[in-house]
């Protein structure tokens, strides 16, 4: 009875997770079909993928992904961790107005913080392109920089950066020495949260550049109405399977340091009780 | 200089870049331009968002969202309460395998689902193997649906399997003790706990569904318009910013309301789980 109702929990699971995989699976298998269309299977090849990096267009795009995520996240830990230092030391009510108003990108809808992005640049009559794509990007990503960068201030030794500046260390000196290593956890944690929704972002980056400047998202939703090319398949599969090891490892890793640890932990409580 | 000078660059960032881009939504929504050049307070607009048939799209877009929330909560409980059980190594990596996912882009994912649920797609072949007549399977609402679900399961799944792996084991055991069986302790104990993460999880699919664009369009043809298509119609088709504000000020309304809906029961919630 029990091993029923075990088998039965577990198909559960696999139902769903193959719910969850079927389009992917789909994708990658037709990343290796000689025909153009996902309709119909016409034969094994892998010319999509050699295909994929003399296309221009989608190097290009590729290109746009990778380095906005990379500078919008750069600067939105720049610009997100000293606002936190700040942040912590208003008084209350700045303090909660502030963080409502950071809140305001991370609660409300894509589509109205892009559309609010676009008619702002319209109204300052600033082209849209890259730039503008970059200044939406860091929009939503200080936010996340600035709600975990905060809980560790909250947990840090006030005294330690005022001794720092009765030793005549400059305030800039002493928060680069003396607070900013004492962040750097929430700082990697802020870092990695922007780099993924900068990454994965599609309706802002579509409202904010109108669809001038194509990262990936913005290029598979133009295509999606003509059809999807299989370059594109391709692609994704090289990333999907990338991420997925990635992540594997840094599991089965974390798993294992967090085995030592407590091996470590218990030999030092035998220590100790002896 | 004092500490709080570093939120400088921040402050002034964020009104340049957040703060007034709201605000211009709201004032293109109201005000307009008259031929002598005057500017002045108008209501058109927000008449025009509120046309008859941009509320049945809005309605369907209700209507959507609240069958989408419900089928995910349906599904996901019982997949955290399972996933919760699981020895913790196993139980890590089948959570993974949840989020991974993600990692691909959602259109390319929703794009897929098209080819499954072609008349000649794998799908309808499946179906064929049992002698079944090929399905008009793609362009139905229940093709939408189907994709909403899809795309926002994982965001229901996570808040309420995290709750679940903070349950301490103690209440269950102490309910056990106490003479409960499994039905009890699940009702009386697991679900009050887990109430937080449920109502966390409605959040994260209610209002981004009822806002969503794009899904509707590549799997339910265009017949199944929902609110967030309207808005990109009227930005990027129309080019109309005065009505698509007026638009986005109502679907700021509808968030608004919803997020004070949710935190009352949130607060709720809360006093249960302390009782």
């Amino acid at each position: 009875m029990v091993r029923f109702r075990k088998f039965i929990q577990r198909f559960y699971l696999a139902i769903l997770l193959f719910f969850i995989y079927l389009p992917i699976l789909m994708l990658m298998v037709f990343s290796f079909n000689e025909g153009k269309t996902m309709s119909k299977w016409s034969g094994f090849t892998l010319n999509w993928y050699s295909q994929l990096f003399q296309d221009p267009v989608i190097m290009e795009s590729l290109w746009v992904t990778i380095s906005i995520a990379v500078l919008s996240s750069l600067f939105a830990c720049l610009i997100g961790t000293m606002a936190a230092i700040g942040i912590n030391s208003f008084k209350k009510w700045t303090r909660n107005l502030t963080l409502n108003l950071t809140y305001i990108p991370m609660m409300n809808a894509d589509i109205v913080t892009g559309i609010s992005l676009l008619l702002f640049f319209i109204f300052a009559k600033i082209p849209r392109g890259y730039l503008t794509l970059l200044i939406s990007h860091i929009v939503f990503n200080v936010p996340y920089v600035i709600f975990s960068v905060l809980p560790r201030l909250k947990g840090m030794d006030e005294h330690l950066y005022e001794a720092a500046l009765d030793m005549g260390a400059t305030p800039g000196y002493a928060v680069r020495k003396v607070i900013v290593p004492e962040l750097m956890p929430g700082i990697v944690t802020g870092f990695i949260m922007a780099f993924t929704m900068s990454f994965d972002d599609f309706v802002i980056s579509f409202f904010s550049t109108q669809g001038i400047v194509n990262n990936l998202s913005v290029y598979v939703y133009s295509m999606a109405r003509v059809g999807i090319n299989p370059k594109i398949n391709a692609l994704s599969t090289i990333m999907f399977v990338f991420v997925m090891t990635l992540l594997l490892i840094i599991n089965i890793r974390a798993d294992r340091q967090f085995k030592r640890q407590r091996q470590n932990t218990k030999f030092l409580q035998k220590g100790l009780s002896q | 200089m004092k500490k709080k000078f570093f939120a400088l660059p921040y402050l002034v960032w964020m009104v340049l870049f957040t703060v007034v881009p709201l605000i211009l939504i709201f004032v293109y929504a109201v005000f307009t331009t008259t031929d002598t050049g005057e500017i002045i307070f108008t209501t058109q607009y927000l008449k025009q968002a509120l046309s008859p048939e941009n509320l049945s799209v809005l309605w369907r877009s209700l209507e959507y969202a609240v069958i989408t929330t419900v089928i995910c909560l349906i599904l996901a409980y019982p997949a955290a309460l399972i996933l919760s059980r699981l020895k913790s190594k196993v139980g890590a990596i089948v959570n993974l395998l949840f989020v991974i996912p993600m990692w691909m882009n959602f259109l390319l994912r929703t794009y897929a689902w098209r080819a499954l649920l072609d008349s000649n797609g794998p799908i309808n072949q499946f179906l064929g193997w049992f002698g079944l007549p090929p399905q008009e399977l793609l362009n139905t609402e229940g093709a939408v649906i189907m994709g909403l679900v899809y795309n926002f399961l994982p965001f229901m799944l996570l808040p309420i399997s995290s709750v679940f792996s903070k349950i301490d084991q103690s209440y269950i055991q102490a309910a056990e003790d106490l003479g409960a069986n499994k039905w009890q302790v699940l009702r009386k104990v697991i679900f009050p706990l887990t109430v937080p993460g449920v109502i966390t999880g409605i959040t994260m699919v209610f209002m981004p569904v009822v806002t969503t664009f794009v899904i509707s369009r590549l799997l339910g043809g265009s017949y199944y318009m929902m609110f967030g298509d309207l808005l990109e119609n009227q930005f990027m088709l129309l080019k109309d910013w005065n009505t698509g504000s007026a638009l986005a000020i109502i679907m700021m309304v509808l968030m608004v309301l919803s997020m004070a809906i949710m935190r009352k029961y949130d607060k709720e919630g809360e006093s249960k789980t302390l009782w």
